[in-house]
């Protein structure tokens, strides 16, 4: 359970960005979360709140875009969707590949601010 | 007062911090001409057994030490200290994962470019290490064969930021009735290529071959550090 760390960076990083931009409030967070981040959703939802008590984030909202895995297929030459995380083989022809091009994504990506 | 909304875009790694940290280990170790292996399992997998004996027997032949993490106790330092190698706790409190930070904190004062290999041992834990970087070359994850031929598809996010599968307790595999091809099959089907090895402490079995695969991936990252440091 280290979401409560990950939820608490999360704040720290929005506000940091913030303060570098002046006299604005943030009212929601986006962030992009990797289906291989190794983060639960449900978890840092709850953490987050908790990460925000007695900050200038009180308050605020977590959104979270998933993210899922992407990983690159030598025989389609592409890019593709795995069939699961459990099963890392090329949605679309079944070849096995661990060469995983998407999906460890822990990004902020937004800040909805009011000023 | 009406207050405008609008949307900023920014792109920030939320481990961006733990990921500088690391970097600059990573850094640190290859000047340093030191290999470091991490180890990451359940707790209960044989993590320090394996540690244990892999110092005692690499110390007659090269400069060996060890951090090992855990939430409280120095019990694993000590026992790790019967092999005579540099050996460090971290005590990590309430956190339940190393963090790179912690190692480079651990770290103050060593001499790693008197070492060849560096453990690191983390926190017994499936879950939480597969986030952070530490500088490794090497991720080892550990799974006995008491703990069920399915722990790759319950945790393959584990399985998937290590490099080698370590099967261990392998001298109980009988008498736990181990499916050895159902096991080999879940960490292929999440981690396909993945290197697999088969150990027991207590038998011996495989540990030959596993001191031999480190000499060989430590033998390959100096090849490909002298290529890069030619040029």
């Amino acid at each position: 359970m280290h979401e409560l760390s990950i939820a608490m960076s999360i704040v720290e990083l929005a506000q940091e960005e913030a303060d570098r931009r002046g006299d604005i409030r943030i009212k929601a967070v986006h962030l992009r979360l990797g289906a291989l981040s190794g983060v639960v959703k449900d978890a840092l939802f709850s953490s987050y709140a908790m990460a925000c008590d007695d900050t200038p984030l009180e308050g605020s909202r977590l959104v979270v875009e998933d993210v899922p895995v992407i990983i690159f297929c030598k025989q389609c030459d592409g890019q593709r969707p795995v069939h699961s995380t459990q099963m890392f083989c090329c949605a679309d022809c079944g070849t096995p590949t661990g060469e995983i091009v998407q999906g460890k994504e822990l990004l902020v990506v937004g800040l909805e601010v009011e000023e | 007062m009406s207050a405008k909304t609008r949307m900023i875009e920014v792109r920030e790694n939320v481990l961006k911090q733990n990921d500088i940290v690391a970097r600059e280990l990573r850094r640190k170790f290859h000047d340093a001409g030191v290999f470091v292996v991490s180890m990451v399992s359940s707790p209960g997998a044989g993590k320090t057994a394996l540690l244990e004996n892999t110092l005692t027997r690499l110390r007659q032949e090269c400069r060996v030490a060890a951090l090992v993490g855990d939430l409280a106790t120095e019990n694993d330092a000590a026992r790790l200290a019967r092999s005579q190698a540099p050996v460090k706790q971290i005590i990590t409190g309430t956190v339940c994962h190393l963090e790179a930070a912690m190692i480079d904190r651990a770290l103050e004062g060593w001499k790693l470019d008197e070492l060849d290999f560096l453990f690191l041992e983390n926190v017994g834990n499936m879950v939480c290490p597969s986030s952070y970087d530490l500088g490794e070359d090497l991720r080892l994850v550990l799974m006995s064969v008491t703990e069920g031929e399915d722990k790759p598809l319950k945790y393959p996010t584990i399985f998937n930021s290590a490099d080698v599968a370590l099967i261990t307790k392998i001298d109980l595999a009988t008498a736990v009735e181990f499916d050895a091809t159902a096991a080999n099959r879940n960490i292929q089907a999440v981690r396909p290529g993945m290197a697999i090895l088969d150990v027991s402490v207590k038998s011996g079995a495989g540990l030959d071959e596993f001191l031999d695969f480190l000499r060989a991936r430590r033998a390959d990252a100096q090849t490909v550090l002298g290529a890069r440091a030619a040029t």
